[in-house]
């Protein structure tokens, strides 16, 4: 029960974009098409899961052992950075046009700092393994939502007509004002 | 190089915030106030201006694959200085920028300017860059946060201007009232910056 | 401008050389800055426990795990001569808007809360900031926990007592959960 609650709360009311504003380079630059919004918030869910339980583990049993956590952030980057390298091979060979549409946005996800918040909160907030790896998930999956419900909009951002000098980030920053007024709804929801 | 305009760019010109649109986690999340916009913006440049000085002195011994990895990790090395400076001498400031202290090192800026500039430029560039593009961001900082600071707590600086007891336009002071200032804010730098054409 | 090459090896010594160099120059700063860093976090403790209790000779110093952890409590039980004046406890919530918040509760000897002071919190400036202010705090000055339904202080939204900062019930709701805590752990003797 703790563990759904902590999943709601990490997608909707604590969401990571909206509400923590981690992750906002790429949700302004990726989120043009919904096709590519889904593939990189896969990407994210694959890639912050996986960086939070390697580096969780390196906290637990390198860092504090060795009182060394002032290497926290050295060593915390550098696994993203290879995780990132790890996914680009992987989705080349798997699925070259994901792989195109995504360009120059998966190595981006190197510097999203919605990954490497995600990996420092769950330490800050002194969750046991399991809870940093389904944190993690719900986050992803929180800025996914995010950016899939965003490009819809954009899509519609698009054809309307936007006052010339809002045109462009202006208005979708208005819009991601907008979306973030709507999910602070949410906050209610668990106590 | 004129060092001059190599400074003021930062500004208005190609200011990080504003115009190149780099940076916005910080942006958008530390600047409830003046005064923490204005610690974030110090602190980033500091990083700034050390991560440009010394990658622009290593950029030969650096093999080009491995470029991007090994400037992470001198960006990540000034961070945690920043950080440990801070906590010691600054505890207030450091607590109330919390997690954004260390997510300099994912900031878009440093690592935009140490690849784009850095490493392509002699290290007296380099630093004027750096110090230049700080600045700028601290002055974007300062000035977002000053707005909602305004607007949302009827103070500046932590200055009140209201009545003690009186609430300004909460809304500003939240995650929504950043997203929409900030676009209102470089929507009008944008019109003024323009020159006059229809 | 001439670039060392792209060899596997070449790659790899740079890596490792700029993260020694690296990891050298933050023990160095590490070391460096331990000591203010200890002393500031002590300095802060110190002057909350003066404030939030009466004044006091000496101090016993406790750690008492709560039941609902997951951190445990500092209570520092204040002295003049053999009679105790009052009780400072270190307490927590997680449950702030922005996670941790933690704050010194000071209790006099019959149990009723003298003062509080915060320690550390990430709240959002102008909003959930508002709980070191006299205007929330105060709230809670004489309360005696005890006489109060259920023996929980709680904000009115939840049929207590405490008015909630306006636009903050979820830091006002989180410092009373630290309060909470702090109250139903305070009587305990605790290990020093």
């Amino acid at each position: 029960m703790e563990y759904i609650l902590l999943i709601i709360s990490a997608i909707l009311v604590n969401n990571i974009v909206l509400t923590q504003f981690l992750g906002i380079c790429p949700f302004l630059g990726v989120s043009t098409r919904i096709s590519t919004s889904l593939g990189m918030g896969a990407a994210v869910i694959f890639v912050m899961a996986l960086a939070t339980l390697v580096t969780f583990l390196i906290n637990q049993y390198i860092l504090v052992p060795l009182n060394i956590t002032f290497l926290q952030t050295i060593s915390y980057i550098l696994v993203i950075a290879a995780l990132v390298q790890m996914v680009e091979i992987i989705l080349k060979k798997v699925s070259p046009p994901l792989y195109q549409a995504l360009g120059l946005y998966l190595p981006l996800i190197t510097t999203n700092c919605a990954v490497l918040g995600v990996a420092i909160m769950v330490i800050k907030r002194n969750f046991n393994l399991v809870e940093s790896v389904l944190f993690a998930i719900s986050m992803a999956i929180g800025f996914s939502l995010a950016l899939v419900i965003f490009a819809s909009i954009h899509e519609q951002l698009e054809i309307n007509d936007v006052p010339k000098g809002m045109k462009g980030v202006p208005i979708a920053l208005v819009t991601a004002g907008l979306l973030s007024l709507a999910f602070m709804g949410f906050a209610g929801l668990v106590k | 190089m004129n060092q001059k305009s190599n400074f003021l760019k930062g500004f208005i010109r190609e200011n990080p915030v504003f115009v190149l649109v780099l940076g916005m986690c910080p942006t958008l999340g530390v600047s409830s106030s003046a005064f923490n916009g204005l610690g974030m913006g110090l602190a980033t440049t500091f990083v700034l201006l050390m991560s440009n000085l010394i990658i622009s002195l290593i950029k030969n011994f650096i093999p080009d694959k491995v470029r991007i990895p090994a400037f992470i990790v001198v960006i990540a090395t000034f961070v945690t200085i920043v950080d440990l400076v801070m906590a010691a001498y600054a505890p207030g400031l450091h607590a109330q920028l919390g997690i954004f202290i260390p997510l300099i090192v994912v900031n878009c800026i440093v690592l935009g300017r140490a690849e784009a500039f850095a490493s392509r430029n002699n290290p007296l560039s380099s630093v004027i860059d750096g110090f230049g593009m700080g600045l700028g961001f601290a002055f974007a900082l300062t000035l977002l946060g000053s707005v909602r600071e305004m607007l949302g707590s009827g103070s500046i600086f932590g200055l009140k201007f209201i009545p003690t007891n009186a609430d300004g336009i909460l809304i500003f002071i939240l995650a929504p009232g950043a997203f929409i200032t900030l676009g209102f804010l470089i929507a009008i730098i944008n019109q003024l910056s323009k020159p006059a054409k229809s | 401008m001439a670039k060392r090459e792209s060899s596997l090896k070449n790659m790899i010594s740079t890596l490792l050389v700029i993260t020694l160099v690296a990891s050298a120059a933050l023990a160095g700063v590490y070391n460096l800055t331990k000591e203010p860093i200890a002393a500031a976090t002590k300095k802060k403790t110190e002057n909350a426990i003066k404030e939030v209790i009466p004044p006091f000779d000496r101090l016993e110093r406790f750690a008492v795990m709560p039941s609902d952890g997951p951190d445990s409590l500092i209570l520092y039980k204040g002295y003049k001569g053999d009679s105790i004046v009052g009780t400072a406890v270190q307490t927590y919530t997680y449950k702030g808007f922005s996670g941790y918040i933690s704050i010194m509760v000071g209790f006099n000897a019959d149990g009723s809360i003298n003062d509080i002071a915060v320690l550390e919190h990430k709240e959002t400036p102008g909003l959930g900031t508002k709980m070191a202010e006299p205007k929330f705090k105060d709230q809670f000055k004489n309360l005696n926990i005890a006489q109060l339904t259920n023996q929980k202080v709680k904000v009115t939204k939840d049929q207590g007592t405490i008015e909630a900062i306006t636009a903050a019930t979820i830091s006002s709701r989180a410092f009373c959960d630290a309060v909470q805590r702090a109250w139903e752990n305070q009587k305990k003797g605790g290990e020093k």
